[in-house]
């Protein structure tokens, strides 16, 4: 057992990857950095990504197999989509997830609809690895989680893994998966760790996991969530209110069966959502609950999320833009005295 | 010959934007404001000369860069620095932050977040300008990185088919993030790249404000008598990281040391004499500089912060719709 970040598990993942396929290949902006100044020692490998993510990936597997792109991400989405199309397991990286607008329709239209429109001969083997999340002080451009945008899009599969374990897991079943995924990683989690045995297998995509057995309220967290909702049940214990906590981890698909079990055990939901509240994931969480557990349920399904507003910069606005802990605890509260 | 007051203008001007961004450098140090900050160090001629060609009203749109920007173009210090530390006061309410300074009532149509998003809308703003026949100048500042991006070869095509005299300026500063310019270029020079849209360019000295601002007072006017864009390319050099905090260790050091030579600020000073400042002059222009900059900071620090809930506010013009009757 060793204990790494997600960042590390990541970038293991990805080392794991190229050394077992050699058609696993890297591109995006800066994910090696410097290499244009070859001449100078030591440069070659100076960014790794904004996060430094993907850092020693250039020196290990080279220029060929790990690309420099320039700032042209509908240009090398696009070629990802061939050259998945083609043989290649490409990876590409959207630097920040806010970028998404700039090459959306290589994955709306293109990496999503082939199989299908084209009378699924063909298959688009490439992930997608993106930076979400707010609570970096970063602004409205670069601080959105947009899980439900990719989420919406039939053929597109979507990951968001909260630890390190599900991190490296979920990205090695990713980059062997034969469809597009979407694989979202939160900027505030990378620092964060946890124990990640060195020879952890995929994690099949579309399994939830139940990160706390409880019997008195369910809450369903999506990615950072997870850890404002076990900083409440760990409150909530010391008043004897038990809660259990579902993480979905993949969105598309969604391990239904999972949530609903939890909801019958229940009957108290609460879902927790970073995003903007319209046409969430929260809100299509919910909307499954209540049609396929209705008689279950206690009371009405609890959503948790952001408001209808851009991610703001100032501090004291984007808390507030932030699901927290206390909202959890109040609505848990609220919820055990129906 | 350049008027006096212009002069002047252009000394306090570049030296305020040096000022300001030496201290943003120092609080990003001390970590004492939240969030990313791109200082635009080695940029300050180019700011400062682009914008003497500019009345107050003219149109720009800048970057997540913009300290400089924004002050060239006349948005209230206070304002920024108050809009950098997140408060209240600041000039995008605490809601933009140091990425997005921008005030309209300057003529800024915004600071984007997001490369090359800015030229497609200074191209709007421009094709009101011609619809309208009124006569503002559209300027749209833009990076060497953003060349590469579909967006502003889109504006481009479109500027020079629909004869739209707006300015393209090109900084090139030797890097995108920590991507030199030259390794990424398929062309000799940058600015060959507008070939392709039969569009005219010019490059400049960069680190040179007065030639700046030369180049880009005749192609204002060329660009509105001939009916046309005009790309202008200025060299110069990004002498701090991509963001503070960036371990710049991609750029190495004989590269800044040499860039050193033309730095911007140095330039300036070495020319003052030829402008007709003398010692006192320019010792006066610093000093006030520096003096605005520092209660500008001092200001910023004692603001109020937002209301949480101010979040809320602003996100349309009218929600729910109201119905008119
Ligand atoms: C569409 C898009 N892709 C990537 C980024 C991330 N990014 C921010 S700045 C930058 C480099 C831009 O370089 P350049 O245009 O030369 O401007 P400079 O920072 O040198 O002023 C990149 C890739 C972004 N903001 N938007
Ligand atoms: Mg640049």
């Amino acid at each position: 057992m060793t204990i790494k970040t997600v960042k590390e598990a990541i970038n293991d993942a990805l080392v794991q990857s190229f050394e077992e396929d050699k058609n696993v290949i890297l591109m995006g902006e800066d994910i090696a950095g410097g290499k244009g100044r070859e001449q100078y020692q030591g440069t070659q490998d100076a960014w790794g990504g904004p996060f430094g993510v993907t850092q020693g990936l250039y020196t290990k597997f080279g220029g060929e197999r790990v690309r420099d792109t320039t700032i042209a991400e509908a240009g090398f989405f696009g070629a990802a989509i061939g050259a998945a199309m083609t043989g290649l397991r490409p990876i590409v990286e959207l630097m920040y997830v806010d970028f998404a607008g700039v090459c959306f329709d290589q994955m709306m239209n293109q990496a999503a609809k082939v199989r299908y429109m084209f009378g699924g001969k063909q298959k688009v083997p490439m992930v997608v690895r993106t930076v979400v999340g707010a609570g970096f002080r970063a602004g409205s451009e670069h601080s959105q989680t947009l899980y439900s945008l990719y989420t919406h899009i039939p053929g597109l599969k979507v990951v968001a893994p909260y630890d390190a374990y599900d991190a490296k897991g979920l990205l090695l079943s990713s980059i062997k998966d034969d469809d597009p995924v979407i694989f979202m990683e939160h900027k505030r989690l990378y620092m964060t760790s946890c124990e990640v045995p060195d020879d952890l297998k995929p994690i099949p995509l579309g399994k939830g996991r139940i990160r706390r057995e409880g019997s008195d309220v369910t809450i369903i967290a999506i990615q950072r969530m997870n850890l404002f909702a076990e900083e409440a049940a760990n409150e909530l214990e010391k008043i004897n209110i038990s809660c259990e906590i579902v993480d979905p981890r993949t969105y598309s698909p969604l391990d239904e069966e999972l949530i609903f079990q939890s909801v019958k055990k229940t009957g108290k939901v609460i879902v927790v959502d970073e995003s903007n509240p319209k046409c969430s994931l929260a809100s299509e969480i919910t909307s499954l609950i209540s049609e396929k557990c209705f008689s279950d349920l206690k009371a009405a399904v609890i959503k948790i999320t952001a408001p209808h507003t851009p991610v703001p910069f100032s501090p004291p606005m984007e808390d507030f833009y932030i699901p927290s802990t206390k909202k959890i605890i109040d609505a848990v509260k609220k919820l055990k005295d129906v | 010959m350049i008027e006096k007051e212009k002069i002047n203008w252009i000394y306090k001007k570049i030296f305020t934007i040096r000022f300001f961004e030496e201290r943003i450098k120092k609080i990003a140090k001390e970590k004492t404001v939240p969030g990313y900050l791109h200082t635009c160090i080695g940029s300050e001629a180019i700011c400062v000369g682009v914008m003497a060609a500019l009345n107050q009203d003219d149109w720009i749109s800048s970057t997540y860069r913009n300290h400089g920007h924004a002050i060239a173009k006349g948005c209230e210090l206070n304002e920024i620095t108050s809009e950098i530390y997140g408060r209240k006061t600041g000039i995008c309410k605490g809601r933009g932050g140091s990425m997005h300074i921008s005030d309209f009532s300057k003529g800024m149509l915004g600071s984007f977040g997001i490369v090359a998003a800015g030229p497609a809308v200074v191209l709007g703003a421009a094709l009101q300008e011609k619809i309208n026949k009124s006569n503002k100048t559209c300027v749209s500042f833009f990076g060497d990185g953003a060349i590469h991006n579909g967006a502003f070869h889109e504006a481009a095509g479109l500027a020079k088919l629909w004869n739209i005299p707006m300015i393209f300026v090109c900084e090139n500063n030797g890097y995108a993030e920590a991507t030199a310019t030259d390794w990424h270029l398929n062309t000799k020079e940058l600015s060959d790249i507008t070939k392709a849209y039969d569009m005219l360019s010019y490059i400049g000295d960069g680190n040179n404000v007065f030639e700046v601002y030369d180049i880009t007072k005749k192609s204002i006017n060329e660009a509105k008598q001939k009916n046309t864009p005009i790309f202008l390319e200025f060299k110069n050099y990004r002498f701090s990281g991509q963001y503070e905090g960036d371990t710049q260790l991609y750029q190495p050091q004989e590269e800044i040391d040499k860039a050193k030579q033309n730095d911007p600020i140095k330039l300036a000073k070495e020319n003052s004499s030829k402008y007709g400042l003398n010692k006192n002059d320019l010792e006066k222009i610093i000093n006030e500089a520096k003096e605005e900059v520092d209660k500008a900071f001092d200001f910023a620090d004692t603001q109020p912060w937002p209301q949480p809930e101010d979040a809320l506010e602003e996100v349309y013009v009218n929600y729910p719709v109201e119905i008119k009757t």
